[in-house]
């Protein structure tokens, strides 16, 4: 779960990392209220997942109540466009903030190594711009550090991360706070991502998280009820909002955008199982079809769940025929049959030639019954995409 | 000797008396795996229908029961104090079945539980087919045979190995490694073991996007397995680029973990890379019958 900046400089400061004084806004009537009781330069911040906010023009500066209140009417509903972002996003709230005397910016943040099985931190001295731009043009100006989960963090890795990444003077004794704070976010939290940039130090010898960038694994969102509770408030991704609504994994489903050169009308899958599932959308690739999305049902293959599942393949009106592959394992074949027969017959369904492998015990029982239900069964995966790639050619 | 289990192993189940772990332990009994006995907190005490004992926590079961290895089916927010409870008790093996553990608990999970070895989270289990099952694969599809076995996934494993068995390829023994971020045992790990396991005369490696562990798995392979052959199939290929497909593990982001850069590694030390999972058993018995000539 992605959080948008506010929510990130909330847990930020939970954890006693600063941030700029500021209050969140949803009306301009709010900006207008809150710059009337602290008078001064404000900075209006659009509260978007998006990058490449700024140069989208979502980042506005007021100098009284009334600047306030105009910039903030033209920015909540604005429709923000990137080149990170072509699709662009609607803003719906801004993030009011005090502006800060930059004296220097820098760069941190905390993710998963997966191979190494560590949190690692990544330091630079070039805070402000996008870290992998540095990284490619500038690596020397990068510098990591491994952290053993058996020892957790200690102060000792910041100075080292500091001293090697050249940060000015004025850093060095808040750093060892902020990564503190950022090792603790990331453990209790469960992050995937904490990320600082810019961390500014300010004229006035202050170390400051100017921006958040958090992504929080989902699995341990429990853990904190309350900040699971935001996610609704979040723009989340269609695929996972569809997945979860029919009761899938969010990750379980996927559908593909369209890619130049590719066939314009698509094979729909279904498998039980992840790697089944993407070995199912390669084999439509090989068989010179192209898939219209990744479906992984989970281990079984309940007819309740194959029929919802169905439905939101066959919404995407691209696909012109079915690809349900169903390795049956410990399930039986008959009955996985009969209960896609079942599922599928009202007018409650989206008709479209369907393609359905079946194996396991019984399965050529179960193969019987599909083709009397008018359905193509197959034996094996490669036969299966072929007959699916075949079907979508004959199709309007 | 197949690698990490054979028929005598003794097993325990943690939450062998829930829904999941009951159903299974019956299909590991049916298949001779030498389950001893599980554990579910508060039925101590007790026995399963099948006769096996029941304890309160892993201490007892081990103690009563000699078990060496053990399989988990419990609710995601226990699995990580399933596995301490294990590590504590003294298991050497541990198969972790349960989906959707946080990354951070597994992290210190593997950095603190040295010299037992976790399989998974989130993976079908260890097979040693004809001699021992521990975990949630259709054995029916398996043959005891010389072929060793890996891969992240649990159906399309199941797919590769029916496709070996229909050919005559049995196996010698089957690692679902887990589709998760952080996994107990990597690629390397279970090649390093069929390297030196006279029974396992070829190994196919059966990966997907996302990670870098099929790389490294191939630079394994290409450092000290010179007549061993391996087969790799690299799943996920058409995948757009950023997709999470289902495995937590299986996203493509910047350039690494991308399906060129792995079928490129298994290239570069002259294994061959299947393209689809039907074409593993024709490049198997090639790469056999030229180790043999």
């Amino acid at each position: 779960m992605k959080l948008i900046e506010y929510q990130g400089k909330d847990l930020f400061r939970r954890v006693g990392i600063p941030t700029p004084k500021g209050v969140f806004a949803t009306t301009a009537a709010d900006v207008k209220t809150f710059i009337e009781t602290n008078p001064g330069s404000w900075v209006l911040k659009s509260q978007v997942m998006m990058g490449g906010r700024g140069k989208a023009g979502g980042i506005k500066f007021a100098d009284d109540a009334a600047q306030g209140e105009t910039l903030a009417k033209e920015l909540i509903g604005k429709h923000l466009v990137s080149i990170q972002n072509p699709e662009g996003e609607t803003v719906k709230s801004l993030l009011v903030e005090e502006k800060v005397n930059i004296e220097s910016e820098a760069y941190v943040s905390i993710a998963i190594d997966r191979d190494e099985r560590k949190p690692v931190f990544i330091v630079s001295a070039k805070g402000g711009m996008d870290v992998e731009e540095v990284a490619e043009h500038d690596p020397d100006a990068i510098v990591k550090y491994w952290v053993d989960p058996a020892i957790g963090f200690s102060p000792f890795m910041a100075r080292q991360l500091a001293f090697a990444a050249k940060l000015p003077a004025g850093y060095l004794k808040a750093f060892p706070k902020i990564c503190a704070g950022l090792y603790d976010l990331f453990m209790d939290y469960g992050a995937n991502l904490l990320e600082i940039n810019p961390l500014v130090l300010t004229k006035d010898g202050q170390v400051i998280a100017s921006d958040s960038k958090v992504d929080l694994d989902d699995n341990a969102l429990w853990k904190h009820p309350d900040v699971q509770a935001w996610n609704k408030a979040t723009p989340t991704d269609e695929d996972q909002e569809a997945a979860l609504a029919i009761g899938l994994g969010m990750f379980n489903y996927k559908k593909f955008p369209d890619e130049p050169g590719e066939p314009s009308k698509r094979v729909g899958t279904i498998a039980n199982g992840a790697g089944l599932g993407m070995g199912t959308m390669d084999a439509v690739k090989n068989a010179g079809g192209a898939a219209s999305n990744f479906l992984d049902i989970g281990g079984g293959a309940q007819a309740d769940l194959v029929k919802k599942s169905y439905n939101l393949v066959t919404s995407d009106p691209r696909v012109k025929a079915m690809f349900i592959n169903i390795f049956g394992g410990i399930t039986r074949g008959d009955q996985v049959a009969m209960g896609i027969v079942d599922a599928l017959k009202g007018d409650d369904v989206r008709k479209v030639p369907l393609v359905i492998r079946l194996t396991g015990t019984n399965a050529e029982e179960g193969r019987k019954i599909l083709a009397d239900a008018g359905f193509f069964p197959v034996e094996t995966m490669d036969e299966g995409a072929a007959k699916a790639v075949a079907l979508t050619k004959g199709a309007n | 000797m197949p690698i990490f289990l054979d028929k005598n192993s003794k097993v325990i189940v943690q939450g062998i008396t829930g829904r999941e772990g009951l159903f299974h332990t019956g299909r590991m009994l049916a298949y001779g795996t030498n389950i001893v006995g599980g554990v579910t907190p508060g039925k101590g005490g007790t026995r399963i229908e099948s006769g096996q004992p029941v304890f309160n926590t892993v201490k007892d079961a081990v103690d009563g029961t000699g078990a060496t290895h053990s399989i988990i089916f419990v609710p995601p927010f226990a699995g990580s104090d399933a596995l301490y409870e294990a590590y504590d008790a003294g298991i050497q093996l541990a198969v972790c079945i349960t989906e959707g553990i946080p990354v951070h608990e597994m992290l210190k999970v593997v950095a603190t539980t040295k010299g037992m070895r976790i399989i998974g989270p989130n993976c079908p289990g260890v097979i040693s087919p004809g001699k021992s099952l521990v975990g949630i694969m259709p054995g029916g599809v398996f043959k005891e045979g010389n072929v060793g076995m890996i891969s992240r996934s649990g159906t399309l494993t199941y797919e590769i190995v029916d496709g070996l068995t229909r050919a005559g390829f049995g196996q010698s023994t089957c690692v679902g490694i887990g589709g998760d971020t952080i996994i107990g045992t990597s690629f390397v790990d279970c090649l390093r073991e069929f390297a030196n396991d006279p029974e396992t005369h070829a190994v196919v490696v059966a990966g997907e996007i996302g990670g870098a562990a099929e790389e490294a798995a191939a630079a394994f392979v290409g450092e000290h397995m010179p007549n061993k052959p391996v087969v790799a199939f690299i799943g996920g290929r058409s995948a757009p680029k950023g997709a999470r497909l289902g495995h937590a593990g299986a996203i493509i982001s910047g350039n690494t973990g991308t399906p060129e850069s792995k079928v490129r590694a298994f290239q570069n030390i002259g294994a061959p890379v299947a393209d689809r999972p039907s074409d593993i058993p024709k490049l198997l018995g090639q790469l056999l019958q030229t180790a043999r000539a």
